[in-house]
């Protein structure tokens, strides 16, 4: 398959990426490519210019400090997956990262990437949204919960770029993803995390966008154990249904892998 | 059209390609290095698995451009010296091939991980190929050639030291 023609740019630092943007509006970052490229093959997306992002080395990095991990928005899912720093900080988040799709695209995509797509059943929205991580863009930074908006959609403006995603660590956290045979996308995940006095858990996979469940949260708060969200459901309206499972059958996972994830964390 | 400079197998290349050309087309159409397969053209098959500075990514899901400066590896440059590579010996002791469509990339993916992890248990290689995928083997085969071809590689480095 052959995309549409494009004109290919490559920038050396976020300024310029900037600059790029703000020449020619209609044009898309590159980062791994994982998902845009995929697109633009099946001309789902048109893009006349792409500034590939991946190289700037500003934006490639994992610092643990003041209690947080900060994740530059062009670190590889593998860097994630294979940091001593990650593992040690949140080994929840370096587990996440070592499940998404395979190891060829583990070796391209990037947090950044993944995040700004926000495709309904991609991995790392949960954990940034369970972890209250605060996303830094080249303007300014956005807590999670304001975050997703939407399938495909965040609270980025036009020619804003990811540059961070900052993770607060966890007393205790875990993820477990019901991973679709195929595409090892989530058909459903579950991030739950327990930080002091308070619990979040968030679902990818299951819905348009991914979403907290505050009734679970309320429970896991009072008592941090696979029990106390055992008996919890979430309906089966709005939630994604296709040839894989039915919204039903999604929404019984949601219990299902928060008791798996809980139980792992706890 | 942009100029786009890597080396390929060692071997030094220049050429002024469109933009939009795929890696895969690159190398099987501007290079006639047709070992590298097209399979799903999807990204999930990884029939046309190269490595790029030394990892295996699929070449069906990047630009030729973004390939620039890089130092790229096909199937056809493993073998040295018209001797395969121990991955390739393994894969023919084993019969880890039936009609050898996603071999290519099955071989390219087997190196990068045995040069992660070494001598792995079935488990993990079966994991490890979770982005390959065999029409006709049933994956037995397969995961006993890189079984074997971790236990070779890692003796004749323990021979070496």
């Amino acid at each position: 398959m052959i995309t549409y023609p494009f004109t290919y740019r490559r920038a050396k630092s976020v300024a310029e990426a900037e600059a790029m943007l703000k020449a020619a509006p209609e044009s898309k970052l590159l980062s791994g490519g994982q998902t845009l490229i995929a697109a633009m093959k099946m001309r789902l997306a048109n893009p006349p210019e792409l500034i590939d992002i991946s190289g700037i080395k500003e934006l490639d990095y994992i610092r643990v400090a003041n209690g947080a991990v900060a994740i530059g928005a062009a670190t590889t899912h593998w860097a994630v997956a294979t940091s001593a720093d990650v593992a040690k900080a949140i080994p929840a988040l370096a587990h996440l990262a070592s499940i998404i799709g395979d190891p060829a695209v583990r070796y391209k995509g990037t947090i950044g990437g993944s995040v700004a797509n926000n495709d309904p059943a991609a991995d790392y929205p949960s954990a940034v949204l369970a972890l209250g991580a605060t996303i830094k863009t080249n303007k300014r930074s956005i807590a999670a919960d304001d975050f997703f908006t939407g399938m495909f959609s965040t609270a980025l403006d036009e020619n804003e770029i990811v540059t961070e995603i900052s993770f607060p660590i966890p007393e205790k956290a875990a993820y477990k993803k019901f991973a679709n045979p195929a595409s090892r996308y989530a058909m459903v995940g579950v991030f739950a995390a327990r930080t002091k006095g308070s619990a979040r858990v968030a679902v990818t996979g299951a819905a348009p966008c991914v979403f907290r469940v505050p009734e679970m949260e309320a429970a896991l708060a009072k008592n941090f154990t696979a029990d106390a969200v055992a008996n919890i459901k979430v309906g089966a309206d709005g939630m994604n249904s296709d040839i894989h499972g039915s919204a039903q059958y999604r929404a019984h996972l949601v219990t299902v892998m928060a008791k798996r994830a809980v139980a792992e964390a706890a | 059209m942009t100029v786009v400079s890597m080396t390929v197998n060692e071997k030094p290349v220049s050429l002024d390609v469109e933009d939009r050309t795929l890696l895969v087309y690159f190398l099987r159409e501007n290079m006639r290095l047709t070992g590298t397969h097209i399979g799903c053209d999807t990204s999930q098959c990884g029939a046309c698995v190269v490595h790029i500075d030394g990892k295996a990514v699929k070449s069906c899901t990047m630009f030729a451009v973004q390939a620039q400066g890089a130092q790229v590896t096909t199937i056809e440059g493993l073998a040295k010296d018209g001797k395969l590579h121990p991955v390739q010996e393994a894969f023919r002791d084993n019969h880890g091939l039936q009609c050898g469509f996603c071999t290519p990339g099955m071989i390219m993916t087997a190196v990068d991980m045995i040069r992660r992890k070494g001598v792995m248990d079935r488990a993990t290689i079966r994991h490890e190929l979770e982005g390959n995928i065999c029409r006709c083997t049933g994956y037995v085969n397969i995961v006993s050639a890189i079984e074997d071809a971790s236990k070779r590689i890692a003796g004749s480095a323990e021979k070496a030291a």
